[in-house]
């Protein structure tokens, strides 16, 4: 076996930092999926699915999940709320799996939000 | 390589404290909440080391939010898991309460107990698995081994370890680099370093949680000191009666092997280091030094007379370094952020952090890590948030057989070895153990005295003989044989046996009663000449009557007694019955009013 080196170290250190960062609070934004029961009834879930596949497969570290209970508008679930850190949240409505992974691709790495699928800016954060 | 991602973490503490109160049944339960709902596969549950807040067992912190739940059921959590996990809405009735106001604080960072405390030894408490080496390595685990294998010399780790002023942990108080540089002169070999994991005071568990939240860095700090003496062969000498952390760090040592941070070569450098785990076999005196190289060797652990130090003649006879587990667990974070920064913190002469374990009759129970310096009321009464069930304050018992008493007036005090040694106490190895207006002094001083007998290991005379004379006079006190002069005679033999002893043990074993001689010397004086308790513990002593002026008539008192010895009506006061009362203090402990004596 060849000798460990330092790069392995900092290699085995970048294969985990998602863990820490999640643990430490260093990350850069945050991703909320509303799942009230209405939210989950139509099909908050998939969302769920969609964006940590997302995370997994480009190895994202920096962002966070969280899930909430229903933010009142149930008529216009599965809803989420995307907020970078420093920029006013947003809310989303009426997605699918494949909004969402629109939404992460554009908003969320990109940083510029997904205007036909916002219902609001800046209404609150839940930081 | 990525590895898998989950949206959240729960941290659950697994400390020997954690998992007596049924941590792994939560965990069962948890993970098939989580399973019937399909989360798991998105939420991930942890086992951590010992998180510290020991009175609140078992714990979970679930991540990203960093919500902390106190006193975990299983049957809670289906809804912790429905509410919470599911739908993002934290279950407040779980959270923990300010004990003065119940005010539920659901985030972790917020309570005061851990809001107050800076980690630095226990960095990595209750936040990385303590059986992952990665976890460890994400932590900048091995790089300060690294760092000391490929671009310092071994002088310059000890001119680090000399500037940083880390002293030893283990309750001396002899600074670190000193004693590296001292074994680091003689050109004698094979060399040895030891981790001290040997933790006998009544009350203490700093070692043991870190062993068991954080191995990797006992063992990388070992590997650093053996690197500066030029040792390649380590041993912990843990005591037996600490199964988890034996097993953590013989997992630790195992990681560290298949990964080659241990073993030959490691970085490719050309040194070799390796570590072995001793079980102790349980004696107090082996937490000596010398003691406990004989007890490694296999021989029967008794002191011998210093010089020649351990530096010089130690293991087998050889140059030794052994050091506390806390005080390698301080090394890597002084080679990887510099001696400057570990010196900022702390008084003149101690420098760092210290951690101790809090006990006794206080609400946080648990393991603290403060800056020196900080004062004793403050670890009593912002971290430990005060006493528990509104009762009065009365000592702070410092460093467990070997130590003494803090009383209130003294409480100011800054923690640090020097000044506490003033008081009478001493820094010890970080066991405090606080005691209420329920407790006896002159019976604490006997039972610390009644320990010593037992430990000591009858190899001098002031130690063996000396403590049992001392042992005999304040059982004849508690027990109201007291006569005059007793108290001179103990405070004269105690300074005797003091000087005199071969070993720390002997040296340090009268210092209990001598602190509470001189902090408590009334509680003496009442136990000899009243022939009264003050705090109702030493059972000869006590009457057994009813103060009527005192009884509010409630009754508790009838209830609680198990002979039927106590009769009482509505409004009358409660009578005791001397021919059936068996002294089992039931009653004293019923009475909310102290109206019994």
């Amino acid at each position: 076996m060849a000798k460990l080196s330092i790069e392995d170290l900092k290699k085995i250190k970048e294969s985990v930092q998602a863990s820490v960062t999640l643990r430490e609070g260093g990350y850069r934004a945050k991703v909320n999926i509303h799942m009230g029961t209405c939210g989950i009834a139509s099909g908050a879930r998939q969302l769920m699915t969609a964006v940590m596949d997302e995370i997994q497969k480009r190895d994202v570290k920096d962002v966070i999940v969280t899930t909430s209970g229903c933010a009142g508008l149930c008529s216009r679930e599965p809803m989420i709320t995307v907020e970078l850190l420093g920029d006013p949240p947003v809310k989303y409505v009426d997605l699918n799996a494949d909004k969402m992974r629109e939404i992460f691709a554009e908003h969320v790495l990109g940083g510029k939000p997904v205007e036909k699928y916002a219902l609001a800016v800046g209404s609150e954060t839940t930081f | 390589m990525a590895t898998k991602v989950f949206r959240s973490h729960i941290l659950m503490c697994a400390g020997t404290a954690c998992v007596s109160c049924g941590t792994f049944k939560v965990r069962a339960r948890l993970e098939k909440e989580l399973k019937d709902r399909g989360l798991d596969e998105e939420v991930k549950v942890v086992i951590t080391g010992c998180n510290g807040f020991c009175a609140e067992g078992p714990i979970a912190v679930v991540y990203p939010e960093g919500i902390f739940y106190g006193h975990l059921k299983p049957e809670y959590m289906a809804e912790i898991v429905q509410e919470h996990i599911l739908k993002g809405r934290p279950v407040p009735k779980y959270f923990y309460k300010e004990p003065v106001k119940k005010v539920a604080i659901p985030r972790m960072k917020d309570i005061p107990f851990f809001g107050l405390q800076v980690l630095r030894v226990l960095r990595n408490r209750g936040l990385i698995n303590p059986e992952s080496i990665e976890e460890y390595i994400a932590k900048d685990g091995y790089v300060a081994l690294h760092k000391a294998l490929t671009q310092m010399t071994p002088e310059q780790i000890i001119a680090e370890m000399k500037e940083s002023g880390l002293r030893g942990r283990g309750g001396a108080g002899f600074p670190t680099g000193d004693k590296w540089e001292e074994s680091r002169k003689y050109n004698r070999f094979p060399k040895y370093v030891i981790c001290n994991g040997d933790e006998g005071d009544p009350g203490a568990f700093m070692d043991r949680s870190v062993l068991e939240a954080d191995p990797h860095a006992v063992l990388e700090g070992m590997a650093i000191c053996a690197r500066s003496i030029d040792s390649h062969e380590g041993y912990l000498y843990i005591r037996a009666e600490y199964p988890l952390a034996i097993k953590r760090v013989t997992m630790a040592i195992e990681q560290g092997r298949n990964l080659g941070v241990l073993g030959k070569d490691i970085f490719g450098t050309g040194f070799d280091f390796d570590a072995y785990v001793y079980p102790g076999a349980g004696a107090f005196v082996c937490g000596e030094s010398t003691a406990l190289m004989y007890s490694l060797e296999g021989k029967r652990g008794m002191p011998r007379a210093k010089p020649p130090r351990s530096a010089e003649a130690g293991l087998w006879g050889m140059p030794t370094v052994l050091n506390n587990v806390e005080t390698f667990a301080n090394v890597p974070q002084i080679l990887i952020n510099g001696a400057k920064w570990f010196n900022s913190l702390g008084t003149e002469k101690s420098k760092g952090t210290k951690v101790f374990s809090l006990a006794g009759s206080v609400n946080n129970i648990g393991l603290v890590e403060v800056p020196m310096g900080i004062s004793m009321r403050s670890i009593v009464f912002d971290i430990g948030e005060g006493i528990k069930g509104g009762k009065k304050f009365k000592a702070a018992q410092l460093g467990g057989p070997s130590g003494g008493f803090v009383p209130e007036h003294l409480l100011d005090t800054p923690v640090d070895y020097d000044s506490l040694e003033a008081t009478g106490a001493i820094m010890g190895s970080g066991g405090i153990v606080i005691c209420d207006e329920a407790t006896c002094m002159v019976d604490s001083a006997r039972f610390f005295t009644a320990f010593c007998v037992d430990e000591s290991c009858g190899k001098c005379v002031p130690c063996r003989i000396g403590l049992s004379v001392m042992l005999t006079k304040l059982e004849n006190i508690v027990g109201g044989k007291g006569q005059e002069g007793d108290v001179e005679f103990l405070d004269d033999l105690g300074r005797h046996i003091g000087r005199m002893s071969h070993c720390g043990l002997g040296q340090s074993a009268p210092n209990p009663v001598l602190s509470t001689i001189r902090h408590f010397r009334q509680e003496y004086d009442e136990h000899i000449r009243d022939k009264h308790c003050r705090s109702l513990v030493c059972t000869p002593l006590i009457r057994f009557e009813v103060k009527e002026e005192k009884c509010k008539m409630c009754g508790l008192c009838m209830k609680a007694c198990p002979s039927k010895a106590v009769t009482w009506e509505k409004k009358k006061p409660a009578q005791i019955n001397k021919d059936l009362c068996t002294k089992c203090k039931s009653c004293i402990r019923a009475c909310r009013f102290w109206a019994i004596e």
